[in-house]
């Protein structure tokens, strides 16, 4: 699903970023950086403010694209408004992640990386989140849910579906 | 800062700190209870900060504030227990707690002086009384050398550091030390680097500090991406600032005056300790310009690493540092010669810098005195998988591995057996019972084909399938190479395409032949430290496990019941003819009638797993 990134309603997120983006002007190699704030407020990084990013820092638009697509941080496209990430670190997947993660995407009918029609759900996949001591680990926007098995995992796709679903047509 | 300023700050924190069950000199505090509360990333996820919270509100409800403190500390070791609290003196042992039993905890524990027994730790209830948690078995066979704070102090106040001698030996090199004898002091120690290498870390600094650059950097490694892994995370969480400490000696020894510390942005806890500590280290003037009033400066920045598993690649960190994507560059120069902007860089990890200021303070010949002749200190590693004690250890090097797994880690729970230990994460081997006595030094586990890896330690039980293990880490390998060499970037994606082959019932007699040969290939063409043991888990299964692998491609047959397309669902003649089964099955291919035995029709299953979920009485098995 592709998101128009409109500039027009944005302008006052924008000028916001030119100005964070002023005080990284000087330092030395600090795309990373940049990227990085983009990321966080726009909760993506589209082509316009890959524009900004590369004309205020003098880096050619290759590289902020090429280092953007290197990390999986970065992303060209926005994530829907709850992401559920399955944490797949060896302490997780040896207790049983991948079925947790099948349940998930059987549940919500996307795969792992994609985002629901409505916006509303993304899953993703993460590289141990470091709680081994709870695996499995199922995050939701950050927030950890451990000793997940397939019956709690259904029970909080339900409670996630009846919060987000009805947020929505309210 | 002057040396008196510090000492005063030592003497007048630690006073308040007496109850904590430190080394201390019977001097007495303000307070009657402290309360130490675990807030590293496990407990904090299973909600410590709200336990933290509520007491901290009965206590104001009490107007006690001046009876008991509460310390939000790092990481105690024991995950598993999560979230733990310890109530010193005393050092009492709660686990496994629930928001609100820190209210009889305060009723009873702090105000009626009875321990709560039914919070308390089960290993730590003994006929003979309470153990503190210093005494259970988990603590008893560790020696905390670079974690000897965490769960002590409270990582967001530079004081209570200083208390416990922090900064005392930075004081020591910058005026009682030459930039040398700072490295010959390293180098006599013996410490290797604990990333994974094992490169001897005085020579790294001595190297550094020969190069010619009218600029030169420290960086600290702290992009720790091994799936599994959190020793350097918690350590940054625990105890911040025996890190920088470390950094600024390391900045005097090798003449650097800009340090770096790369974290990964998916530890936004230890990213904000480190945030904290820096500015307060700054404030007192202990980093900066004219440190202790001397004429060396040394500045410090974090940078975030973005999720490349290869940036712990050193060269490639540096190329992350400079805004570029993480590609490593072939060695020589070495980045002690030409690192960051071209300019000598030292870098070392996490847990090599943490030992720093305690080989200075203590001596290296105090240093030697643990661990081995060859890898002297010790080594942390995060305990995972199927082990009852998940958590942190740190142990004296030279210990075996099954003492590591049985002694601290309890063993495996459910009474399953045990299969493989897997050290060194993605670049690492599985290791067989036949080698469980192997102590644990960086030699001994490279020579049975693991390594001993930045610390993941992870257990796998009879219900572990060693080939799936394999194309777990071959397909985090295959996802993180970076794609610059072609051993690595080929070798891995068609080693894991062979594996998927084998796991999904393809194999055939020529898989582990050309699994063997790419390995090879992979292994001595790669252009970094990552292709170059890519394949590891693969060799190392194959040695100990090559029936397993055979009973994939000749059987068909999945021995642990793993690979999904290898494994059939049969009900066996438990089956009470409920019907359960049948109702729920999505392709309605299970036959059978009301009190009679059903039978799955084979060919029209899906393998789905519901009938054996479902099942009322266990009938229905996976074989």
């Amino acid at each position: 699903m592709a998101v128009q990134f409109i500039e027009t309603e944005h302008t006052q997120e924008i000028d916001l970023f030119r100005r964070e983006l002023e005080d990284l002007k000087e330092g030395r190699g600090m795309l990373m950086q940049a990227l990085h704030l983009a990321q966080n407020r726009f909760g993506h990084i589209p082509v316009p403010i890959q524009e900004i990013i590369s004309k205020t820092l003098k880096v050619p638009m290759s590289t902020v694209y090429g280092v953007i697509t290197f990390y999986t941080r970065f992303t060209l496209e926005p994530k829907g408004q709850c992401e559920v990430s399955i944490c797949m670190g060896t302490a997780c997947y040896i207790q049983g992640a991948a079925e947790i993660l099948q349940e998930l995407e059987s549940a919500l009918g996307i795969k792992s990386g994609e985002t629901t029609e409505d916006g509303l759900f993304t899953i993703t996949t993460t590289r141990c989140v470091g709680a081994c001591g709870l695996a499995p680990v199922v995050t939701v926007n950050g927030e950890v849910h451990g000793r997940m098995d397939l019956k709690k995992m259904r029970a909080l796709i339900g409670e996630l579906k009846a919060s987000y679903e009805e947020g929505d047509e309210a | 800062m002057t040396i008196d300023q510090l000492n005063e700050i030592r003497e007048e924190t630690f006073k308040t700190m007496n109850l904590r069950g430190l080394p201390s000199d019977s001097i007495t505090g303000p307070y009657e209870w402290s309360v130490v509360i675990c807030m590293g990333t496990g407990c904090t996820s299973s909600r410590s900060p709200m336990i933290r919270e509520r007491l901290q509100a009965l206590i104001d409800r009490d107007d006690a504030p001046g009876r008991i403190e509460i310390v939000g500390s790092g990481c105690f070791g024991l995950c598993e227990a999560g979230p733990v609290v310890i109530v010193h003196p005393g050092g009492t042992f709660y686990s496994h707690l629930e928001v609100e039993d820190i209210d009889r905890i305060y009723k009873e524990h702090l105000v009626g002086g009875e321990p709560v027994l039914d919070l308390i730790y089960e290993d730590a209830k003994t006929d003979e009384g309470l153990l503190a948690y210093s005494e259970v078995p988990f603590t008893l066979h560790q020696e905390r050398v670079a974690l000897r704070h965490s769960g002590h102090i409270d990582p967001e106040n530079i004081k209570e550091y200083i208390a416990l001698g922090g900064y005392r030996a930075l004081h020591q090199a910058l005026f009682e030390m030459t930039p040398e004898s700072v490295i010959d002091e390293v180098t006599a120690s013996g410490l290797r680097g604990r990333g994974g290498g094992g490169f001897p870390a005085g020579r790294k600094w001595h190297f550094t500090r020969l190069a010619e650059g009218d600029e030169k950097f420290v960086i600290c490694n702290a992009d720790e991406g091994d799936p599994g892994a959190f020793m350097d995370r918690s350590i940054l969480e625990g105890d911040p600032h025996t890190v920088i400490e470390a950094m600024i000696i390391a900045g005097y020894a090798v003449g650097s005056h800009q340090g770096y510390i790369y974290i990964r942005a998916e530890y936004p806890i230890a990213v904000h300790r480190l945030e904290i500590a820096i500015s307060q280290a700054t404030e007192l003037g202990l980093l900066g310009d004219n440190i202790f009033g001397s004429d060396f400066s040394f500045h410090l920045e974090l940078r975030l690493g973005a999720g490349a598993f290869v940036c712990g690649e050193e060269t490639a960190l540096i190329a992350s540092i400079e805004g570029y994507r993480g590609m490593p560059t072939t060695k020589p120069p070495f980045p002690a010669h030409e690192g960051l902007w071209k300019k000598p860089t030292l870098i070392n990890n996490v847990e090599t810098f943490a030992n720093i200021p305690v080989i200075l303070s203590k001596g290296a010949e105090a240093f030697r005195k643990i661990g081995t002749e060859k890898s002297p200190g010790t080594k942390v590693f995060a305990l995972g998988g199927k082990i009852k004690n998940v958590g942190l250890v740190e142990v004296p090097m030279g210990m075996t591995l099954r003492q590591v797994i049985e002694d601290i880690g309890g063993g495996i729970p459910n009474g399953k057996k045990f299969k493989a230990v897997q050290t060194g994460g993605p670049s690492g081997g599985c290791i067989g019972e036949k080698y469980l006595d192997t102590p644990i030094d960086f030699d001994s586990l490279t020579a049975i084909g693991s390594m001993m890896g930045s610390g993941g330690m992870i257990v796998m039980d009879e219900d572990n399938c060693a080939v799936d293990v394999a194309r777990f880490y071959m397909d985090f390998i295959a996802e993180e190479s970076c794609g610059k060499c072609t051993p690595c970037r080929e070798g891995t994606t068609r080693m894991l395409e062979i594996l998927e082959d084998i796991t999904e019932g393809r194999g055939d007699e020529e898989s582990i032949p050309r699994l063997l040969r790419l390995a090879k290939t992979a292994q001595r063409a790669s252009l970094c430290a990552l292709g170059q043991t890519s394949a590891n888990p693969v060799l190392s299964t194959i040695e100990t496990f090559r029936e397993e692998y055979e009973a994939h491609i000749k059987e068909k047959r999945c021995p642990a019941g793993v690979c999904q397309e290898l494994t059939t669902y049969f009900i066996t003649d438990k089956c009470i003819g409920c019907t359960k089964c049948a109702r729920n099955c999505p392709v309605s291919c299970i036959d059978g009638k009301v009190k009679e035995l059903h039978v799955i029709r084979q060919d029209e299953c899906i393998k789905c797993g519901t009938c054996q979920e479902v099942c009322p009485v266990d009938a229905v098995i996976r074989r």
